[in-house]
């Protein structure tokens, strides 16, 4: 996956959710912003995050967030959890 | 856990840092000025426990402010180790302090209080 169109952009927050959803197709995933444009909050739940530690939840995550993790985004609070 | 090899002497010298202290934070700036939330944050809560704690400012180094993310395939800072295992960063340790769990790791390394 490349973002290479997107060097100068902030993801907007609906764009995010929609990478998380596309990477972990079950994911209920609810994103904002908690500063400026480019401070972003995530919920996400799937059952992809049963039986795995947070770290590795949160890795699924920014894996599917991608670039946009590295370079776009300045910072984002994460929160994941399997249904309950 | 890490994709460290010998021969890169960044990852050597980070993980000989990790391996080294059984609390160690990085993070931006010092426990007494840190110079982002996120790692005030997390020093916070740290100091909170009463363990004692090694920080290193990857502000002071780009090398390992760029090499710690490739060591815990994290791409964030602060993150935070115990005996020589990434626990996690700012959102984790946040969680894991409200529900007890970081407590429950750091008790046995509290050091005995004197008197």
């Amino acid at each position: 996956m490349t973002h290479a169109n997107l060097d100068t952009s902030i993801p907007k927050p609906e764009q995010l959710a929609e990478l998380v959803r596309r990477y972990i197709p079950d994911a209920r995933v609810e994103v904002g912003l908690f500063s400026g444009d480019d401070h972003f909050e995530m919920r996400v739940i799937s059952a992809a995050f049963e039986g795995k530690t947070r770290v590795a939840q949160h890795k699924m995550v920014y894996a599917a967030l991608g670039d946009h993790m590295r370079k776009r985004v300045h910072a984002l609070a994460l929160t994941t959890s399997a249904p309950q | 856990m890490t994709d460290a090899t010998p021969s890169d002497p960044i990852q050597q010298g980070i993980d000989n840092l990790v391996k080294a202290n059984e609390v160690v934070l990085f993070m931006k700036g010092t426990p007494e000025f840190p110079q982002c939330g996120f790692s005030q944050r997390v020093v916070a809560l740290l100091n909170h426990t009463a363990v004692p704690y090694a920080a290193v400012n990857v502000l002071l180094d780009p090398a390992i402010r760029e090499g710690i993310k490739i060591y815990a395939d994290w791409p964030t800072i602060p993150q935070l180790y115990i005996k020589g295992e990434f626990i996690g960063g700012c959102d984790i340790i946040t969680e894991m302090a409200a529900n007890g769990e970081l407590e429950a790791l750091l008790a046995p390394l509290r050091p005995a209080q004197e008197n």
